[in-house]
């Protein structure tokens, strides 16, 4: 097996090439190769989300995912959302509702939240709780998690029809 | 690797040593832990157009091997026809893991709790199987209730693929259900689960079929309580025959999820409700 392989993508809008040995996770390159941090890792088994990122519009855990599989895929981070009308309400939202903590998981939530409001516009706060099952916040501030969610999906930036 | 064809993937695979990669949500953890060794070659599927894609058509529904979860979720001929199928996938990890994993890979990880493995029982469905040989490919089919042979194992060949999941469609009268049970709604490993499937004709219940999922080393089919069932009506004496046998038919474990007990009781409970449910709908 060649020692590396060359992948070729787009990562936050902008097409990348780059060298990734064959076994490394989709998040170890973004943290370690490409100095992408905001993406977090926490548990390593697709058990906390706090490594969400979306990969042709879907939402995935980044550590469970080969960089070898990102060649030739649309490759979003918290980095690529944040600078998007839609990080910026999501962001918005979450400062005025206090819905950040330690602050470990946020990236991933509001990844997910991202692809879970534009799919599923003015989702019940039910909803919303199975939308984000696959995150955890070990500071357990879900309620305003939830709230804030609900609040940025009402955002003029999410209406008018689905993306992911 | 990342082969385009079948035909690439197979002759890859029958070089050997290959790791075969779908989703990875599998693969990664299990390799990461120690639990797997990676071959030298990880050979990523996903480029193969052979195994994507779900279709009808004459009575057979077929379900590609990198078909998603979410994919399966999305199908409205899967959520029509295969309920049992569509409510464990409902039932499956998270958004994330649902968006990654496939059927294939779930199949082929063979946990004796896999989530899709219990439907896939309760709807008889043939694991289709290609391998190459000099000049081309040998396909097989095998009946799912034989393609498991323990923990993580199974009868695939290490230089075959599997390549799709082929389901009998349902005629009338078809009722089917999933329920599973553990601690917590979200990327639980169930204590027990169960998918039932019968026709309903005349009041009686034709062509049972009970599965189950982490009560014995490989998912199973309740055959004994299937056998109680068959051509009767769901009374009550009936369920409580069949809730016997099952009880005594199945091999639990106890471990950090629940006890060799608990695990009986739980599954005669499940039947119970889900014939309930068979009765009252």
């Amino acid at each position: 097996m060649s020692a590396r392989v060359e992948i070729d993508f787009t990562l936050n809008g902008v097409r990348r090439k780059v060298e990734v040995p064959p076994a490394m996770s989709a998040l170890a390159m973004l943290r370690d190769l490409l100095g992408l941090t905001g993406t977090k890792y926490g548990c390593g088994e697709g058990e906390c989300g706090a490594c969400t990122i979306r990969v042709d519009g879907r939402t995935v855990n980044s550590c469970l995912m080969f960089a070898a599989d990102c060649d030739g895929r649309d490759v979003l981070t918290i980095e690529g959302l944040a600078a998007s009308a839609q990080g910026e309400a999501l962001a918005r939202s979450f400062v005025e509702h206090g819905a950040v903590q330690c602050g470990f998981c946020t990236p991933g939530i509001v990844v997910q939240a991202s692809q879970f409001i534009a799919r599923h516009p003015g989702a019940s706060e039910a909803e919303i709780k199975r939308g984000i099952e696959g995150n955890l916040c070990r500071c357990t501030g879900y309620r305003k998690i939830v709230e804030a969610i609900a609040n940025a999906g009402s955002d003029s930036t999410f209406q008018g029809g689905a993306h992911g | 690797m990342a082969p385009r064809s079948l035909e690439a993937a197979a002759a890859l695979l029958r070089g050997g040593g290959v790791t075969v990669v779908a989703g990875g949500t599998d693969v990664m953890p299990q390799s990461r832990s120690g639990k797997i060794r990676l071959a030298p070659v990880l050979m990523s599927v996903r480029r193969v157009p052979e195994l994507k894609g779900i279709s009808g058509s004459d009575g057979t529904v077929r379900i590609g091997a990198l078909v998603t979860i979410s994919e399966l979720l999305e199908s409205a001929l899967v959520r029509a026809e295969l309920a049992v199928l569509w409510q464990a996938c409902d039932h499956f990890a998270s958004d994330q893991i649902r968006n990654a994993a496939t059927i294939g890979g779930n199949v082929c990880n063979a946990s004796p709790a896999g989530d899709t493995l219990v439907p896939l029982l309760a709807l008889e469905a043939r694991v289709v199987l290609a391998g190459a040989r000099d000049g081309g490919l040998d396909t097989r089919r095998v009946p799912i209730a034989g393609f498991f042979s323990g923990p993580g194992r199974t009868v695939r060949a290490p230089h075959e693929l599997v390549t799709a999941l082929e389901i009998p469609l349902p005629g009338p009268g078809f009722v089917s259900a999933f329920c599973k049970f553990g601690t917590r709604p979200a990327l639980d490993i169930p204590a027990v689960s169960i998918g039932f499937a019968a026709v309903r004709e005349e009041g009686v219940l034709r062509n049972v079929r009970i599965a189950l999922g982490a009560v014995a080393p490989t998912p199973l089919r309740a055959v004994g309580a299937e056998g109680i069932l068959e051509g009767k009506p769901p009374d009550p004496d009936t369920v409580e025959a069949a809730v016997r046998v099952v009880q005594e038919e199945i091999r639990p474990i106890s471990d950090v999820r629940a006890s060799d007990w608990y695990r009986r009781e739980l599954v005669g409970n499940l039947l119970r409700r889900m014939l309930a449910h068979v009765r009252e709908g």
